[in-house]
């Protein structure tokens, strides 16, 4: 069985914003790169299976410059077999819809059984790319899958929905995005990161991936950012150091006459 | 053709709030741009009802596709409804709502037409012949305004508790006529077969008007009948702070920040959650915060319009028995 995992690298999520100058994009001077939270999930889930059926492989891919490579070695020291770095100076700026069409060239000629990807990436908050995924490669998908079960030519998903779950069926091959609560992704182990120097990372650009370089990045995006802006500040409010009695029946009715909200 | 069409989401025969609100910005799109509101319904059976609930939201047009596997969610045979109901209509903007199955059809049907699309939209406005669309990114810590460029439609999904549904609406036309859409055995590979409802729980953070989260200060999973105390004086939603679902007191369907759900009720209280980054991001757009901690220099109450400065086992019982006065007054 051939897994494949989509993941992304992206800002700690203990990041604080700035925006850049130009003020179209965030400032990346400060940042500490981290691989997408949900995406360790995914490839939690996709070591377990490949653990489970003592056979396979897991294929780490990702789209992103240079320091993207990092992302895809704390994959490899996770337990994943190979890593795919799709980089290209002309994906850059690509929406979700660009994205999803860099690693459908990719991972098509791969013909995996299941493809894996955290359900969104944070920062940007698409949650987009994994369907779009299914789309361009005519298949089926799961989103937001809390537990996952394999069997004969299929499988059984767990999805989250408001107040509760979708227990779905899909045949395979399937596209499955990961939500917390899936697994405990592992940390890499000294011997899993060792052993990770010596894995392939392969670079494939838009021309090894046979894609038209005006399909992607910033010139084939459907959705660009124009504007980004930090929230307005928040006016100061009342806040009660007295004794709780007071302060209870004080904000209690400040919500019921002022905010009016009870 | 031209105009506005909004795939509205119905489960067992009902729309839930964040539908009535995508048919409501559909409506007001379309009087801002003079042109038609078309709304597509899809499941099983008794959508007719409902497509006069829409027609009186303002719908000029309801399009119904009914058929028995489609009384549950089934992403590749909804997304090829919402494709056929576009292809026929050539909107210029097509909505749904930023809910799990919003979510996860809106990105389906936009590759499938090859159209833009911005998720979890608060703010749709014109901008030089198009749109113009708000979202927070970052989890709330900053908001982008994203413009489409060339492909039909510009597809948005919706925030839910943000857009207002029309108090006094003008009914539309609501010309109801069936959808065929050429289902194949292929379209329903992947298909939902049962729902499981969480237990005790009836409404989801992200849906409701009013969350009451606690974080750290809770203990344990024992403590957290405090929270739902005051939920239930509330008529609100429990959430809970990251650190209070890595230490397992509680299902992470609840949590509120980053990695968790992002929300925005009408009053957030938080108990005994210092307000880190993470947690801020998920609900400082929530339109009244009220902050409940021990500790007077907690970050939350920067972002407090009400904060008391107590210990939360006092504080809720005190406040469930003055909220019960007032409501019955």
């Amino acid at each position: 069985m051939r897994i494949v995992v989509a993941v992304k690298q992206v800002p700690d999520t203990e990041t604080k914003v700035a925006i850049a100058a130009g003020g179209r994009s965030v400032d990346e001077s400060s940042i500490t790169w981290i691989v997408n939270p949900y995406d360790e999930f995914a490839m939690e889930e996709a070591l377990k299976i490949k653990e489970a059926r003592g056979e396979g492989e897991v294929v780490a891919v990702t789209i992103g410059p240079a320091r993207a490579a990092t992302a895809l070695r704390t994959c490899l020291a996770m337990g994943a077999d190979r890593g795919l770095h799709l980089s290209d100076p002309a994906f850059e700026g690509s929406d979700s819809l660009g994205l999803a069409t860099i690693l459908a060239a990719a991972i098509r000629p791969l013909s995996p059984d299941l493809i894996f990807a955290g359900q969104y990436a944070v920062g940007t908050d698409n949650r987009q790319v994994g369907m779009m995924l299914a789309e361009l490669l005519d298949l089926p998908h799961v989103s937001v899958v809390t537990k996952l079960e394999l069997k004969e030519g299929g499988l059984t998903a767990h999805r989250e929905i408001e107040g509760g779950q979708e227990i779905v069926e899909s045949t395979l091959p399937c596209v499955i995005t990961a939500q917390k609560g899936l697994n405990e992704p592992r940390y890499a182990s000294l011997k899993g990161i060792m052993a990770a120097k010596k894995k392939p990372i392969e670079e494939k650009d838009a021309a090894a991936l046979g894609l038209d370089r005006a399909s992607v990045g910033e010139t084939g995006a459907r959705v660009k950012i124009a504007r980004l802006e930090m929230p307005p500040p928040k006016q100061a409010g009342r806040i009660f150091k007295d004794d709780t009695e007071t302060a209870v029946k004080e904000v209690v009715r400040l919500l019921h006459e002022e905010a009016k909200v009870i | 053709m031209a105009g506005v069409l909004v795939f509205a989401e119905q489960r067992d025969g009902k729309f839930k709030k964040p539908s009535l609100e995508a048919i409501s910005e559909g409506r007001r799109q379309s009087d801002r741009l003079g042109c038609e509101l078309s709304v597509l319904l899809v499941g099983a059976d008794g959508l007719s009802e409902l497509a006069g609930q829409a027609a009186a939201l303002g719908a000029d047009r309801v399009l119904l596709v009914s058929d028995p596997r489609l009384k549950l969610y089934a992403a590749e045979a909804y997304a090829l409804a919402v494709a056929t109901a576009a292809g026929k209509l050539d909107p210029d903007l097509l909505l749904m709502a930023s809910s799990a199955m919003g979510r996860d059809l809106a990105a389906r049907v936009a590759a499938r037409l090859g159209a833009g699309l911005a998720s979890d939209c608060t703010a749709i406005a014109g901008e030089g012949g198009g749109f113009s669309i708000r979202r927070p990114v970052y989890s709330g810590k900053a908001i982008a305004t994203v413009v489409f460029s060339g492909a039909r439609p510009a597809m948005a999904t919706l925030r839910p508790n943000v857009f207002p549904v029309i108090a006094q609406p003008k009914a539309g036309r609501g010309e109801t006529a069936p959808l065929e859409v050429p289902f194949q055995e292929k379209h329903f590979r992947c298909r939902v077969n049962s729902i499981e409802a969480e237990k005790g729980a009836t409404l989801d953070v992200s849906e409701a008007d009013i969350v009451v989260s606690g974080g750290r200060a809770m203990k344990g999973p024992e403590n957290f009948s405090y929270i739902r105390m005051l939920a239930d004086a509330l008529g609100g939603a429990v959430g809970a702070s990251r650190a209070a679902v890595d230490a397992g007191w509680i299902d992470h369907q609840h949590q509120v920040g980053q990695t968790g759900k992002v929300v925005s009720p009408t009053l957030y209280v938080a108990c005994g959650i210092s307000g880190a980054i993470q947690h801020l991001a998920g609900m400082s757009s929530s339109k009244v915060i009220v902050a409940i901690n021990k500790d007077a220099d907690a970050p939350i109450f920067k972002l407090a319009d009400y904060g008391i400065v107590g210990d939360l086992y006092e504080v809720i019982p005190k406040m469930v028995e003055e909220i019960k006065k007032v409501k019955g007054a």
